[in-house]
């Protein structure tokens, strides 16, 4: 090791920390949630110490044992034992313990100490202890524990200060003990010893916990809450959004006017700004404030402790149809977007399950979706009121997102009836405390999230959106034509072909076009919309006309059959290339892309049919 | 108060699991709900931690009931 630079593993069961205290050291921003399971990949960083050491930091996922169930426990293991590939054991282990679950986390602190590294013990969440009027001998417990001990509070600015100095004094020895070859019992009772000689505590549970839990888990109030919060989440970001969604469409058309008025009609450069540029990226753009306010309640929901709750409740339903109650958070987190909540299935321990989860993944409605769902919504489904209180719009986006829910119930109980392997498989999931969201957490992750938006705006949209253009407006019309000069570009031609395949689900040329590009990401199909009717309209349309330009052109059973084609579809390259990671199977990225296109062309097919017969 | 944990079959993954948690001889536990659907899952307080276990799970453990449990 050298003198100016060293190593560090942070280490710990899961939800103890190790993240945010990563944050806090390294002005990292990884992921912190309040469940299980949020690291599922290890992660390094990296400060300068006060004594002008660089420190090398490894943010890695929790783990209850060193006795691994899961992939990511697994990655834990390795890292600690010197066995992950091209990497060395850290020099130094800083084991996080949450201070009020000690009876649970200093048993795997002394199987940290096992290991024979130099460790330190970050005592985190001072904060809460302290609260519930919990005294803890620090001092006591070091010289027990035979390793240094500190205090922290992870999400308190300055509240690692303790730590950063004690691991820049000098690397602390470890001294061999007993209970270092003891068995599990053993190893218990001597949790039970030290807890009882240095750690007094009122009660075992906060009380609000307690009392939270008696309504939030009732097996009828429960449910009920959660349906509620559900619904609740869907009004909300159909209807509030609404103003700010018309504030910026008003400024995009605006200033696409603006700018477009400094140019000759009837130039290309006109058209590329006024058809290409404004109409698409106008069309995707207004969808901002629905996406924030969709991520403002999942970052809230995963902070305040909730979901695992929600985990319980569900769990009986979805191991009946063949998944498990873990699969809930990674199924959630698919709501926002497919890849991270495919990522963090790596939690759930068992292969079949989680494999399950991995492929019904994509059923989940990703806030990409919400852009294609909005735009037809908004031109098909009348804004007014049922039942006195609900918007049916708001109510027909609800069915969409429980058609999604359904149907992957309905794979996985397929999937469920397919194996041969029917060997039991564990839920055993923690319960973690509640906890008030702090409003600057949520801002910056809001922030964020908006950040990524714009870029995909401004990067693949943008991109795509001028490449169509190009293709649509190339070659150009021939003397004397009496068509718009769309329907003789490369992508008129591509769409005319492609409308063999979907004329019988109602897809017209210019929807087909637009499902190419949407390939790639699924709000392209939006924007590409914006542009292909833009260019072979008569009159410019941009952005803000799309919606009353469709709801002119296209029958309501069109509109029905694109709304079921989007439920179903994989239209998302890089879902498939993470399915591929994650799985390390090029068949079950087959698997995943040909049910989904399969049911997705069965759905648009019984829409379309059933609703021309009907009108 | 647990009794002991018993091993569903040889080497039992989940077995030892519960045991790691905590779940050993003489460690206090309290129920504390069911799931709404048939009383599954169930969850259990052990220490300050609550675990949810489904009655397979939960069934590997003995407990005695003394007092309050
Ligand atoms: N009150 C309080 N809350 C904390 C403290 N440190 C972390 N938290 C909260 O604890 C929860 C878990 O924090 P994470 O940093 O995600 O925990 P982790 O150990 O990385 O969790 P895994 O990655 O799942 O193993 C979050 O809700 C944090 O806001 C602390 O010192 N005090
Ligand atoms: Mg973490």
């Amino acid at each position: 090791m050298s003198a100016a630079s060293m190593r560090i593993a942070l280490v710990g069961n899961p939800n103890c920390g190790k993240t945010a205290l990563f944050n806090q050291l390294t002005g990292g921003r990884q992921k912190v949630a309040n469940y299980a399971g949020v690291t599922v990949e290890r992660k390094e960083g990296r400060f300068i110490a006060p004594s002008g050491r660089t420190l090398h930091v490894l943010d890695l996922p929790g783990a209850y044992s060193f006795d691994a169930t899961s992939p990511d426990e697994a990655i834990t293991r390795d890292v600690c034992h010197g066995r992950y590939p091209g990497e060395a054991a850290p020099d130094l282990i800083v084991c996080v313990a949450d201070a009020t679950n000690l009876r649970l986390h200093l048993r795997f602190v002394l199987e940290v100490r096992r290991l024979g590294r130099p460790v330190v013990l970050a005592l985190n969440m001072m904060d809460a202890a302290r609260r519930r009027g919990m005294v803890i001998d620090v001092e006591g417990l070091s010289r027990r524990l035979g390793v240094p001990v500190v205090e922290t509070i992870a999400i308190k600015r300055g509240g690692a200060q303790a730590l950063i100095e004690r691991i820049d004094a000098a690397i602390p020895e470890i001294v061999p003990t007993a209970v270092d070859n003891a068995g599990i019992e053993q190893l218990h009772a001597e949790v039970r010893s030290i807890l009882a000689e240095t750690v007094t505590l009122p009660r075992d549970t906060a009380a609000i916990d307690d009392a939270i839990d008696r309504w939030a888990l009732h097996p009828v109030f429960g449910l009920l809450i959660l349906a509620t919060l559900m619904f609740f989440i869907f009004q909300a970001v159909f209807s509030w959004a609404q103003p700010v969604m018309d504030g910026i469409q008003a400024g995009i058309t605006g200033l696409g006017a603006w700018v477009t008025g400094f140019l000759p009609g009837d130039s290309a450069l006109h058209s590329l700004l006024n058809d290409g540029v404004f109409a698409g990226l106008g069309a995707v753009l207004v969808f901002l404030p629905q996406i924030l306010i969709l991520f403002l309640f999942i970052l809230v929901l995963e902070e305040s402790g909730y979901l695992p709750r929600a985990a319980f409740l569900l769990d009986k339903m979805m191991f009946r149809v063949g998944l498990t109650g873990r699969a809930f958070i990674p199924l959630l987190s698919s709501f926002a977007c497919a890849i991270p909540g495919i990522m963090a299935t790596r939690s759930i321990q068992d292969p079949r399950d989680r494999l399950t989860t991995i492929l019904v993944a994509p059923l989940m409605t990703c806030s990409a979706r919400l852009p294609v769902y909005t735009l037809l919504i908004a031109a098909f489904i009348p804004d007014r009121a049922v039942w006195g209180v609900f918007n049916l719009q708001g109510v027909v986006l609800f069915a969409l997102y429980f058609a999604g829910i359904f149907s992957a119930l309905g794979v996985a109980f397929v999937m469920k009836r397919l194996r041969k392997d029917k060997s039991e498989h564990a839920l055993i999931m923690e319960l973690p405390s509640y906890r008030l969201p702090n409003v600057r957490d949520i801002a910056l992750g809001l922030w964020e999230r908006a950040l990524i938006f714009l870029k995909r705006v401004g990067g693949i949209i943008l991109a795509l959106t001028v490449l169509l253009w190009f293709l649509s407006t190339f070659p150009g019309a021939p003397e004397g034509a009496t068509q718009p000069a769309i329907d003789y570009s490369i992508a008129g031609r591509l769409g005319r072909m492609l409308e063999y395949i979907f004329a019988p689900i109602g897809f017209n040329w210019q929807i087909c076009v637009a499902l190419v590009p949407g390939l790639a990401a699924r709000e392209v199909a939006v924007a590409a919309l914006g542009t292909v009717y833009a260019m072979s309209g008569s009159d410019d349309a941009v952005a803000s006309q799309l919606g009353p330009l469709i709801s002119h052109q296209w029958s309501l059973a069109t509109a029905l059959s694109l709304l079921a084609w989007y439920v179903f579809a994989p239209q998302c390259m890089s879902t498939l290339a993470v399915i591929r990671r994650e799985t390390n199977s090029w068949r079950n990225v087959a698997v995943a892309a040909g049910y989904l296109f399969g049911l997705a062309y069965l759905a648009s097919f019984a829409t379309y049919q059933i609703a021309r017969a009907l009108s | 108060m647990v009794q002991t944990v018993t091993d569903a079959h040889p080497a039992d993954p989940i077995a030892q699991r519960l045991r790691d948690l905590g779940f050993v001889s003489g460690e206090p536990v309290r129920l504390v709900a069911r799931g709404p659907l048939g009383g599954d899952p169930l969850l259990i307080q052990i220490g300050s931690t609550r675990f949810a276990l489904r009655k397979t799970e939960a069934a590997r453990v003995d407990v005695s009931v003394d007092g309050v449990a």
